[in-house]
């Protein structure tokens, strides 16, 4: 469905898009009432698919109606989740795609202008953005009258400028307006108050994609996409990374066996190599053994059934060469970079336990170590404005949890250091 | 590019909203409610033209906008991919965050600073040429290990591809 077009140039135009049944659905959309579409989304099962899995249609739901106040959509293509690399295809191959989708979007909101926040490092997907967007605007799809409808949908690019944290909602809304990418308090929720003091909803790249398939062919035809339970319904574009034979993106009807995701389509590990870990969410959820791989379902619940979660489902695969201590550092370096450093427990906590990992690394690791680790992290967990600090305490809980041997091997010197300290 | 590697001039600040430039600017504030939501579109403008964002330039900035020029500076220190000092001609960032470390992201890293002579990260080779840093997560982990030379996004990059990729930048 949403990987259909990946690897065809031609889909890449306006013409090509509309040959291929592109822009129907937003023509379809426009003739109903907005909040048909809504409801249509709704009985779909559409979930978030930057990572919380919120149903789309309920979020769409809370933008309030006839308020006489601008509305707007932010759609969320600032794809930085490591392990993740899907958004960046969907913009690469089928940019109409999402404009499509973000058309149907705003339409369905009451937004007349759709901001897409794409990373700055997307230099590629940026470019074919712009192309898509200018065509679009010169064949009629957007602009004053999208279509011939008479209503106006404005569609802006926004480039960001490096930072992890502006994936946040409320960040990125900051960093539209000009301002640092700190993430705001909440309430009040983007669909009361949030870009430019407007109701706002923000939608990531895949969801608004998902979008026209479920106009064109029906809620019942997309909720009928599932293997496994009626909470998780349509298909996922899953990133596949690490040590596995074929990493790539695979779209796969939710409920798809994470085993058959893993040893069949990307066909298992390296020669000789057994699988060791995974983190199937990108790297903010809880690290996964094998044995809990083995038999997890790929969709919402199905994943939180085997220790963790669904997330962006940037999957990143881990052999028995890996040293776990050693990623789990390279991560919390990560996030200790990505704070933005306005809430203590974060700031503090990010940095603290990168160094302490790094000590542990070093062979300079205290026994004691161990407990400071999760007492940390437990300060780390539920308790800043956003959820950053709790992302880097998730692998950190986990590995030690799943994985106290290698750490022990540090601790007691039985593993030579693989860093030098400083 | 003005100005010499990690120094700062002292020839006075030509202003780059003149011109095209300035007409580029005045064509985004419609998409707009708000002049200051146009404050990363400009930075990125001066990078464009400057290769990188000195203290007048933002000063600059800030009149255009009208905002202080202390609020700008911390936008522009509060992103990485703004250059606050000149960078080499090429630009090189690497991108080491763990999917890349687990396929060997380290080895084209020490690849990139041998290869550059840049030794060290940060740093810029004393032709000018080349500056290497570290980035985090590129979004491209089924690619590792993916670079950007200047907005040139190259996938798949090993030790071995190192050598002949620097020669196609000069």
């Amino acid at each position: 469905m949403l990987s259909r077009h990946f690897g065809d140039a031609g889909a890449r135009t306006f013409d090509g898009w509309v040959q291929r049944g592109g822009y129907a659905a937003l023509r379809k959309a426009l003739a109903m009432k907005p909040e048909a579409i809504i409801e249509e989304v709704k009985a779909s099962g559409l979930r978030g698919r930057g990572g919380a899995g919120f149903p789309t249609g309920l979020k769409w739901s809370f933008m309030p109606r006839g308020d006489g106040k601008p509305h707007y959509l932010v759609c969320n293509a600032d794809e930085s989740e490591p392990g993740t690399f899907k958004d960046r295809e969907i913009m690469r191959w089928t940019p109409h795609q999402l404009l499509e989708g973000c058309a149907i979007a705003a339409y369905a909101i009451g937004a007349e202008r759709c901001y897409i926040y794409i990373r700055g490092e997307f230099t590629e997907p940026l470019r074919v953005m712009q192309a898509a967007v200018a065509e679009a605007y010169a064949q009629g799809a957007l602009g004053a009258s999208a279509l011939g409808s008479g209503t106006r949908i404005d569609v802006v690019l926004h480039r960001g400028a490096g930072a992890y944290i502006c994936g946040e909602e409320t960040a990125m809304m900051n960093s539209i307006e000009g301002r640092r990418g700190n993430p705001r308090i909440k309430p009040p929720f983007p669909a009361q108050a949030g870009l430019f003091a407007m109701p706002t909803t923000i939608n990531n790249v895949e969801t608004l994609a998902s979008v026209p398939h479920i106009l064109n062919r029906g809620a019942d035809w997309y909720k009928g996409l599932s293997l496994s339970n009626p909470k998780s319904t349509g298909t996922k574009l899953i990133s596949v990374c690490g040590h596995v034979q074929r990493p790539g993106n695979y779209e796969v009807t939710m409920g798809t066996p994470m085993k058959e995701l893993l040893f069949d389509m990307c066909g298992g590990m390296k020669p000789g190599r057994t699988l060791k870990a995974v983190i199937p969410g990108g790297s903010s959820v809880p690290i996964m053994t094998a044995a809990e791989a083995d038999d997890c379902l790929l969709d919402y619940e199905g994943v939180v059934a085997r220790g963790s979660m669904l997330g962006s489902a940037g999957m990143i695969v881990m052999d028995d060469s890996t040293d776990l201590v050693y990623q789990i550092w390279r991560l919390a370096r990560f996030y200790a970079h990505e704070s933005c450093a306005q809430c203590t427990q974060c700031r503090e906590g990010t940095a603290w336990t990168t160094k302490i990992l790094e000590r542990i690394l070093a062979g300079r690791g205290k026994a004691s170590d161990i407990d400071l680790l999760l007492s940390l992290s437990e300060s780390m967990t539920g308790k800043t404005i956003c959820v950053l600090s709790d992302s880097c305490a998730a692998p950190i809980v986990s590995g030690i949890q799943k994985f106290r041997s290698e750490f022990d091997a540090y601790l007691s010197g039985a593993r030579q250091p693989a860093l030098a300290m400083a | 590019m003005s100005g010499t590697p990690h120094g700062h001039t002292d020839t006075p600040h030509a202003p780059v909203f003149t011109g095209n430039i300035r007409t580029r600017l005045d064509a985004l504030f419609p998409s707009y409610p708000t002049r200051q939501a146009c404050l990363l579109p400009a930075l990125w403008m001066v990078q464009e033209e400057r290769g990188w964002i000195s203290e007048p330039a933002m000063a600059e900035v800030a009149e255009v906008l009208g905002l202080t020029p202390a609020y700008v500076k911390g936008v522009v220190t509060f992103y990485t991919m703004y250059h606050t000092h000149p960078v080499g001609r090429h630009f090189i960032q690497v991108c080491t965050t763990s999917p890349c470390n687990l396929c060997g992201a380290e080895a084209v890293l020490k690849a990139l600073l041998r290869g550059t002579g840049c030794g060290e990260l940060g740093a810029t080779s004393a032709d000018g040429r080349f500056t290497v840093t570290e980035v985090e997560c590129l979004g491209a982990c089924g690619f590792a290990t993916p670079i950007m030379i200047n907005d040139d996004f190259i996938e798949g990059v090993t030790p071995e591809r190192v050598p002949g990729i620097l020669q196609g930048y000069k």
